[in-house]
């Protein structure tokens, strides 16, 4: 291969793991969308305090002495998933159920307001600073020309991938074939309509906060384990390029978060690569804009006529 | 008793232990490296106070809601009726306060007024955007980073006045909002919001990355104070020939002038924003903007041209943004992007919306408190934004109209 096609090989590698990321906590936002329809401004945070109680428990687990990495994993994915799922569950229920009935509007500003409120209750808690992570999992192969350009493609990535792979097949097929996910289609279909037919909507809204903030904290374990540096701020911009995802995927559905979130990161790795490392954030700002003007139901969504 | 305790105990246990879920990982355990010996420190009080409340305030939260019940928060505000008739006695009377104010505060008092001052400005101005439109922008930051990097290049490159910028800020930040609403405003409220979001974000990134043309992240200083027809503020003029403004009237130096003068001017702005927006509400633009925000489809159907009319609140609001960013620069003498970020919107926002959308007495006082509130409670510096996000989402549970909701015209039958 020549060297241009290893550099794009390696943009592609790149960019997979990062649109992984952004597509998990892509899942969050689309499915509160797809429910009631608001937009969660604070789903970001959730995945920061993923990411601070993944450090928490890493740390824990090497001061008791257990070192196998497989372990490890496990025992923080599950912890984290279960505190962040309480987090989901008591950010609806303070924040979003008292409000519900009232216009878009008034439960956007509160979402922006708890936002605020759990970016500040972390940097109490945790100082502003940013802390490191010790890697989990380090080393890779490469690929290429021994005296020429080579591709890197580290474990850590191919662990993101398979972990990615993993949840997103999971949550498929709770939404496929479980009970409660037949809800949660019913729900996103029409929400009073399946309140009427005897479903408690309440508990699947509730399941929508709680299946997004788990996910949202596997997101937060592994980019804290990729980049190996976390801080209190993290959360706000990795939010908007979900939200983003979420949208070009076209919001409320499943699978478009998925690729929504891989075609950001593909996008954002390309220009890092191309353009300029400082103009990223630019870009995704700019597709998220390009999106709503040109194709606002996104690549997979369903048009949504406005009627009287 | 017994059977408050039966129903609320196991419900309360539940609660208690949710909190602890909440708050061991986060207040109750922190890192500590010393030496790259990374071990962790526990902090148990915090989570017993934090689960103690919320066990206690579930337990008994029948009796709880009944005195809350009886301690009305919408009692204990004034009610839109008392605000319809005293409204042009209470603007009066803070007219007049603002005037007196410098002349009685102290220093550091005229000068956190003359920051309030550009709170309300900004608040006025999106006022127009948020409250009377009816358009969430949540980056109206934009402009007044536009306003505050107008006055701040022109002034190095061409050596332009304030008063020379001023309005050239105004136009240009009223540009760039027709740029940037034209395309965006036939979205819906909250993809609107974020699209704005991302606006507010795109500039402030760009401000960050030209570093040739905006200094990039170290930002630009020595922007020179507003003068006084010509009349400097400072102990020496800075040019040649240059006359200052304790030269010219044979007073003494006094650092305090300028300080006065910044905040007279914040004031005259301040007051010009309050009037425009109050006459613009009462032409016709500006019963549309409010139609508009109440049933853009019955407009439509009226004839009236929605994108058009968005436009105008949408470029107006901004060009108020780009003022006081404008006003902003020069009272700093230093702009650098980590002004512009987005909490800066998230704050103006807030004042909107605890003010009362659309009433621009409430935005006033909304401005007021959230600048001086932090000032007066320095020891809680470490938890202002904290609290700040907490009253976001309790005013929104409790009075989501804010403090002192708009009124609006109307006419009761007689009975």
């Amino acid at each position: 291969m020549s060297e241009t096609s290893l550099v794009l090989l390696q943009q592609v590698i790149n960019g997979l793991t990062l649109g992984s990321i952004y597509a998990l906590i892509a899942i969050g936002y689309t499915m509160v969308y797809g429910i009631i329809g608001m937009i969660n401004f604070a789903h970001g945070e959730v995945y920061m305090i993923g990411a601070y109680v993944g450090l928490l428990v890493i740390t824990a687990l090497g001061l008791l002495g257990i070192t196998s990495v497989p372990v490890i994993l496990l025992l923080t994915l599950a912890v984290c998933i279960l505190v962040t799922s309480v987090f989901g569950w008591t950010l609806e229920r303070v924040a979003y159920r008292p409000l519900r009935g009232n216009p878009r509007l008034v439960a956007l500003i509160s979402a922006i307001g708890m936002s605020i409120f759990l970016q500040n209750y972390v940097q109490i808690g945790q100082g502003a600073r940013d802390v490191a992570m010790q890697p989990l999992v380090s080393g890779g192969w490469r690929f290429g020309p021994a005296n020429g350009f080579q591709v890197y493609l580290s474990y850590m990535q191919v662990l993101i991938a398979v972990t990615t792979v993993l949840f997103m097949t999971l949550l498929t097929l709770f939404i496929a074939r479980s009970r409660m996910g037949r809800a949660c289609r019913a729900c996103a279909q029409d929400l009073d309509m399946a309140n009427l037919l005897g479903i408690d909507t309440d508990r699947v809204i509730s399941l929508t906060f709680v299946l997004g903030a788990g996910l949202a904290a596997v997101a937060g374990v592994l980019v804290g384990l990729y980049y190996g540096l976390i801080n209190p701020f993290i959360g706000f911009i990795a939010g908007i390029k979900a939200f983003t995802a979420a949208v070009l995927g076209g919001i409320g559905s499943i699978p478009g978060a998925m690729l929504g979130g891989l075609v950001l990161g593909l996008a954002e790795s390309f220009t890092s690569a191309y353009l300029s490392t400082e103009y990223k954030d630019v870009v995704a700002f700019l597709l998220l804009v390009f999106v709503l003007l040109f194709r606002p139901t996104g690549l997979l969504g369903k048009p949504d006529v406005e009627k009287v | 008793m017994d059977e408050l305790l039966r129903r609320h105990l196991p419900e309360s246990v539940v609660m208690a232990l949710v909190t602890a879920v909440l708050t061991i990982p986060i207040l109750g355990v922190r890192i500590h490296i010393e030496n790259l010996q990374v071990t962790l420190e526990g902090d148990g009080t915090p989570v017993y106070i934090a689960m103690a409340v919320v066990f206690l305030v579930r337990l008994f939260r029948a009796p709880l809601s009944q005195i809350t019940g009886m301690v009305r928060i919408d009692r204990l505000l004034p009610s839109s009726d008392w605000l319809t008739r005293y409204r042009t006695g209470l603007l009066a009377a803070m007219i007049v306060l603002a005037l007196i104010w410098p002349f009685v505060a102290s220093r550091g008092a005229v000068d956190i007024a003359t920051l309030a001052l550009i709170y309300v400005m900004l608040g006025l101005g999106l006022n127009i955007v948020v409250g009377f439109a009816g358009l969430l922008d949540l980056g109206y930051v934009a402009f007044y980073a536009v306003g505050a990097y107008s006055y701040a290049l022109l002034n190095q490159h061409f050596g332009l006045s304030f008063w020379e910028c001023l309005p050239i800020s105004i136009v240009l930040a009223g540009a760039t909002g027709c740029l940037l609403g034209f395309p965006v405003l036939r979205l819906r409220g909250d993809y609107l919001a974020i699209v704005t979001l991302g606006f507010g974000e795109i500039i402030r990134l760009l401000l960050n990355n030209l570093d040739e043309l905006t200094g990039g992240p170290d930002g630009i200083g020595n922007i020179p104070k507003p003068t006084l027809f010509g009349l400097e503020f400072a102990r020496r003029a800075s040019t040649e020939g240059g006359v200052t403004f304790h030269d010219f009237f044979g007073l003494r130096y006094d650092g305090a002038d300028t300080i006065i003068f910044l905040y007279l001017i914040a004031l005259l702005l301040a007051l010009f924003t309050l009037f425009v927006s109050n006459r613009l509400l009462r032409m016709p633009v500006g019963r549309a903007w409010e139609a508009l925000r109440e049933d853009e489809i019955a407009c439509r159907s009226l004839g009236l041209n929605p994108t058009l009319i968005k436009l105008s609140a949408f470029s107006l609001g901004a060009s108020f943004g780009g003022m006081a960013g404008a006003f902003f620069a020069a009272r700093q003498g230093f702009i650098n992007p980590e002004s512009f970020t987005f909490i800066e919107s998230a704050i103006v926002l807030a004042i909107v919306v605890l003010g009362g959308m659309g009433s621009q007495l409430g935005v006033i006082l909304a401005a007021v408190a959230l600048t001086a509130l932090p000032e007066v409670a320095r020891q809680f510096d470490e938890y202002r934004m904290l609290i700040f996000g907490l009253i976001m989402v309790l005013m929104m549970i409790w009075r989501p109209q804010g403090l002192l909701p708009a009124t609006r015209p109307r006419m009761e039958l007689p009975q």
